[in-house]
């Protein structure tokens, strides 16, 4: 019964062969036999399996082959068998296994197409989404007694007050990271004192609020992208609006709200826990106390470059929090497309806060708040 | 040849529970070769979790599991392949892998168990696999996505039969279909075992799909199966789940619905 598939070649009359097969034609038992039967070479051709094991459609198929191709004349086959044959044969229809190929520079071209297209629609989307962002705040405004408190603090707490330990740890290590490097490259010029300067101003005006953002948008943006999304392939999203209450009001403006809200205040958090780093740092390895350090720290940095952050933290965290909702509520069909959504949402939050950032220092140097 | 009428499945005690709920509880069964041999119960009797034990996706607390006389439980991994080799299995949704295209799905066992074959014929058996399904022929070159449900399940099938197995797993064939797609599957899955010789164990809600095509049927309740045979035979039984089933009106217009189609 275990035998392989094989087939012996049998001259005929008149240059015709006869291919008796024997052993189990199947595709566990197959062996060599493809390969073989290509190699067979006659006018006329007969099959003869009266010695066959077992079949399955595999072995029939090519067998079906051999008589469609090569005309073979089919004899010793049981009704069983017969019919196998037959059933393939019925199911002989060409089917493509791949979609057609476009050449190497159309597809990238189309590409490139495509992606500009979507880059201009993602755009016109996000400021139409801002539109309407806008609207649904005059609406609550009007009608304060739709405002979602609950949602909001709720939101707060998620975004915020869960956050607290890794943007300070994170901004901690960053504040240690600047000192080191920074004390390195001044004790070249004997004015490792400034180290104190650059901890001081680097952190409260640029990286305190930058890392914050970049944080919220990897943890948050991400989060209202994929929590919305799945809302959205779950038809949670159709029931709100067919029942009357507004996405937009109910799932989007409570997290645009909380991060706007809350992100001012981690950016602070995270200044203060980079300059105890660098203080800290500071401390151990140019030996300048903690009280010097702090009185440096208020003669050095303007309260200007505090401002700067806290101007900026809101505006970072409104489109942080804007991209995420938006892509959320553009994911369609399946759960992968809830996936995609999530990436887009942190690659675009992360993006739009890095030009934003640019566009600010050259606003900021211009009023002269250097 | 195998003779029909031996058992291919044997499932004696079987014992499953999630933590403190219990799932069945010294359940037997026994399938036997060549049949369509159907499973139903209400929801929550756990018809997918004895599925998911009889192929070894699902450890029993207790019991035993047996697949053409092989015991499934505790099996090294390189034997286990063999035996799963020879069945195929048709999840709810499809469960097609979405970056392959149909064909390339219907090609993935033929790849894992014999890369000897390749090329030309390898596309020849998805391209007939494809099509003894009743698929049309543009849905080979087509991603899981673009398909329709009914399509998704017949692409499963078409995959569950790439290796030529003698044993078909199916849960819930019909969810999901409209009444002429269920129909139309029906009679895909008749035709099947008919044209390859195939046993069908099979999930289902559909009371339409047990009279037209199962020749067995066993009934899930009070964590094991309470009775086991044809309809006329479950009909005759007096319990109350299986009276209430099959008498309710829904019952009674799917047995009318098979009597018209008997005569």
């Amino acid at each position: 019964m275990t035998s392989v598939a094989t087939f012996t070649e049998e001259e005929t009359k008149g240059d015709g062969l006869l291919l008796r097969f024997s052993g189990n034609l199947t595709l566990a038992r197959l062996g060599r036999l493809p390969e073989r039967l290509n190699e067979v070479n006659a006018q006329k051709l007969a099959v003869d399996l009266s010695d066959v094991g077992r079949m399955d459609t595999v072995g029939a198929w090519l067998i079906y082959k051999l008589i469609r191709d090569r005309k073979a004349e089919l004899t010793g086959a049981n009704d069983e068998q017969a019919a196998l044959i037959e059933q393939v044969g019925n199911a002989d229809v060409p089917v493509k296994v791949r979609p057609d190929r476009t050449n190497p520079f159309q597809r990238v071209l189309t590409q490139m197409g495509a992606a500009t297209a979507t880059a201009g629609t993602t755009m016109v989307g996000l400021l139409g989404f801002f539109g309407a962002l806008l609207l649904s705040a005059w609406q609550l405004m009007k009608n304060p007694r739709r405002f979602r408190m609950n949602a909001v603090v709720q939101q707060f707490e998620v975004v915020g007050v869960h956050s607290l330990g890794i943007i300070g740890l994170m901004s901690f290590l960053v504040g240690i990271v600047i000192a080191q490097q920074g004390a390195v490259q001044l004790r070249q010029f004997g004015a490792e004192v400034f180290t104190i300067n650059l901890v001081g101003r680097s952190a409260v005006k640029e990286l305190g609020v930058l890392m914050t953002a970049i944080m919220v948008a990897g943890r948050s943006g991400s989060a209202f992208a994929a929590q919305i999304g799945s809302m959205k392939l779950a038809e949670e999203i159709d029931a709100m609006r067919t029942i009357g209450v507004s996405p937009m009001e109910a799932l989007v403006m409570p997290r645009v709200l909380s991060t706007v809200l809350v992100m001012p205040l981690l950016a602070f958090y995270a200044a203060l826990l980079a300059m105890l780093g660098g203080g800290i740092f500071v401390w151990a390895d140019i030996g300048i106390p903690p009280i010097t350090f702090i009185q440096r720290i208020r003669e050095v940095v303007p309260m200007t470059d505090l401002w700067q952050a806290l101007i900026k933290a809101p505006v970072f965290g409104l489109i942080i929090a804007m991209a995420g909702c938006f892509q959320g509520l553009q994911v369609e069909g399946n759960a992968e497309s809830v996936g995609l959504r999530t990436t887009t949402a942190v690659v675009q939050g992360i993006f739009l806060v890095i030009v934003l950032d640019a566009v600010f220092a050259v606003f900021f140097t211009a009023i002269g708040w250097l | 040849m195998k003779g029909k009428g031996e058992p291919i499945i044997e499932v004696r005690g079987l014992k499953n529970s999630f933590g403190d709920q219990l799932v069945h509880e010294g359940l037997d069964l026994e399938v036997r070769r060549g049949e369509i041999f159907g499973v139903v119960g209400g929801s929550g009797t756990g018809k997918s979790v004895l599925m998911r034990s009889i192929i070894g996706l699902q450890r029993p607390d207790e019991g035993e599991v047996e697949v053409f006389g092989e015991p499934m439980l505790d099996r090294e991994e390189n034997e286990a392949k063999h035996i799963r080799r020879r069945w195929g299995i048709l999840f709810q949704g499809g469960a097609l892998f979405s970056t392959l295209t149909v064909a390339e799905n219907v090609q993935v066992p033929i790849r894992e168990y014999f890369p000897r074959i390749e090329g030309q014929l390898l596309d020849e058996i998805a391209a007939y696999k494809i099509v003894m399904t009743g698929l049309p022929a543009e849905t080979g070159p087509k991603y899981p996505s673009e398909l329709s449900g009914g399509m998704r399940k017949r692409a499963g099938i078409a995959r569950a039969l790439a290796l030529d197995p003698e044993l078909l797993f199916l849960d819930e064939p019909t969810a999901g279909l409209d009444p002429i797609g269920a129909a139309a599957f029906d009679q895909l899955i008749k035709d099947l075992r008919d044209a390859l010789g195939l046993t069908v164990f099979l999930i289902t809600h559909d009371l339409d799909t047990l009279y037209a095509i199962c020749d067995r049927v066993a009934v899930l309740a009070d964590h094991k199966v309470v009775a086991v045979g044809t309809i006329p035979e479950l009909l005759a039984l007096d319990h109350e789940w299986i009276q209430e089933y099959f008498k309710g009106p829904r019952g009674r217009a799917a047995a009318t619905i098979a009597k018209d189609a008997d005569r």
